[in-house]
């Protein structure tokens, strides 16, 4: 198998009519190239490769797990009691979408809460992103009774979204805005949710563009310079707007615009957007009266 | 182009909440101190720019210490670093400055024991680094090697010398930058390797005239 993938060097998977021409010629699924690649790459077995994967779904599992139970305040004082506020909210008010929805929005707010009071994270594909792919994939898996090795499957899935956009493009604010930090995330997680509930790789591959179709131009622009205002929420926003294009292409919905091009889409709107909005807090929501009085707050403290 | 690992974007494991101005800093932390090879009596951060600005509310200062200390990007102890005992055997302070010159994530360590050394880096986003600087020297070193650093004395030969006992390992050179302050006065050498060395080629290389420093800067955990 080895031998193959070195033959097949050539067709490294850098773009997603690479992965759906090399996956109908091999009958072979996504993931599974994929472990086979990083096995050869890495110089290991595929055992190991999973190992490996699911040390990253453990730590997710672990962090959904402790922020669920805290509120305590992030170092600026700004955000860390949201995810409490709406497991309250839900036990009022159950929500209209049901508790799938209530899972995967506190799972969001639990882990991006933890990564803000310093607690320990998996950064996927950044640590101000970190929360969307586990709040879909670990919600739908409990939810569903998903098998562990499904999981893995799953967040390799996921991994290989966020490394094809990366062929294109750097997964930072700072070069691209959030579309390519959250975006990406929820594209990520978009197709490992289609992978979940047994989509074919096309559907996989069409979710995750439509994912990324809706965020395109999003911006930067942190209050303060700090992973808090607006990336908290945020994260649980993108979240269930993976499920939205998960759902879609599960029904045989395509992006009319191909998957390749629409990052070739995002990629330019990275370049065309303004460096104030990427990262540097310079305007947008970080530049508003009330960010400006929360930033003087924070740094007179 | 480089290829794209599914493990650059499933990870690290890490504590939040910026992988720049967090792990990013835990990981120069360990780049540094390896430098330098010893517990330092005393350490002087200095943070440049976006780390200066925001270092404090991402916790930077404390994974910079962390990193100097020898915790590891996950280590959940890292938020209430300065409070640990392991943090009270060292004397450290950060300064907080602008220089737009330097990277928008540029530290400098000054470290003070047995000797004094200055260690520059910047961290480059995702939690990736580089090591810029060591006393005013150019390198380049970024975790991703085992690497061997050097400084000596710019004569003829040293290069060869060294570079020679690294062969006889059977150990390839991935990348090789060199420096040197004027012709005959110091040098230095950044050589990122294929392979860790042995304990006895270090001895070695160590023993060759007229060399300063030599440090085995070991690969960092990805």
């Amino acid at each position: 198998m080895w031998e193959n993938w070195k033959v097949n060097m050539k067709n490294e998977i850098n773009t997603f009519s690479d992965l759906l021409l090399i996956c109908g010629q091999k009958n072979k699924r996504a993931y599974e190239l994929v472990q086979e690649k990083e096995a050869f790459l890495l110089d290991t077995s595929i055992d190991e490769i999973r190992l490996k994967v699911k040390k990253s779904l453990d730590a997710m599992k672990n962090a959904i797990k402790i922020g669920l139970k805290s509120d305590e305040k992030s170092i600026s004082k700004q955000c860390g009691d949201d995810c409490k506020k709406l497991q309250e909210g839900f036990k009022a008010h159950p929500a209209l979408f049901g508790d799938l929805f209530e899972k995967i929005t506190t799972y969001a707010l639990a882990t991006i809460e933890e990564n803000l009071r310093m607690g320990k994270i998996v950064a996927c594909p950044t640590a101000g992103s970190c929360a969307i792919v586990p709040a879909v994939l670990i919600a739908i898996s409990e939810k569903f009774n998903i098998s562990e090795d499904e999981q893995i499957n799953a967040l390799i899935t996921a991994g290989l979204i966020g490394s094809i956009v990366q062929t294109k493009v750097s997964l930072a604010g700072a070069v691209a805005g959030c579309q390519a930090e959250c975006g990406v995330a929820s594209a990520m997680s978009a197709g490992a949710l289609v992978q979940i509930l047994g989509g074919k790789e096309k559907q996989i591959v069409h979710s995750a563009a439509l994912a990324l179709k809706n965020i395109l131009g999003l911006t930067c622009d942190p209050v303060a310079g700090l992973v808090e205002i607006p990336c908290v929420k945020r994260n649980a926003f993108l979240a269930v707007h993976a499920v939205t294009a998960a759902e879609l292409a599960l029904a045989g919905i395509e992006s009319k615009i191909p998957p390749d091009e629409v990052i070739d889409a995002l990629t330019q709107t990275g370049q065309l957007m303004s460096p104030l909005l990427k990262e540097c807090s310079q305007a947008g929501l970080a530049k508003t009266k009330t960010a400006l009085k929360i930033e003087q707050k924070i740094f007179n403290r | 182009m480089k290829q794209s690992s599914l493990f650059d974007i499933i990870s690290p494991i890490m504590v939040g909440p910026s992988s720049s101005h967090t792990a990013g800093a835990v990981r120069l932390g360990i780049l540094a101190s390896n430098i330098y090879g010893a517990t330092p009596k005393k350490v002087t951060f200095k943070l440049y720019n976006s780390y200066a600005q925001t270092g404090k509310g991402h916790g930077t200062d404390k994974g910079l210490l962390a990193g100097v200390l020898g915790f590891s990007v996950e280590d959940v102890r890292i938020k209430n670093i300065f409070d640990l005992p392991e943090a009270k055997e060292i004397q450290y302070k950060f300064e907080f400055l602008e220089d737009f010159n330097r990277h928008p994530n540029a530290v400098d360590f000054i470290f003070e024991g047995t000797q004094k050394m200055i260690v520059s880096g910047n961290s480059i986003g995702a939690g990736n680094v580089e090591i810029t600087k060591i006393n005013g020297f150019s390198v380049k070193l970024s975790g991703e090697y085992n690497s061997l650093v050097v400084i000596y004395k710019d004569k003829p030969g040293m290069i060869s010398k060294i570079s020679g006992l690294i062969q006889t390992e059977g150990v390839n050179i991935a990348t090789l930058v060199c420096d040197r302050t004027a012709k005959g006065e110091d040098a230095s050498m950044c050589i990122c390797l294929d392979a860790a060395l042995n304990y006895s080629v270090i001895e070695k290389i160590k023993k060759i005239d007229d060399m300063y420093v030599v440090r085995h800067v070991g690969k960092l955990e990805s």
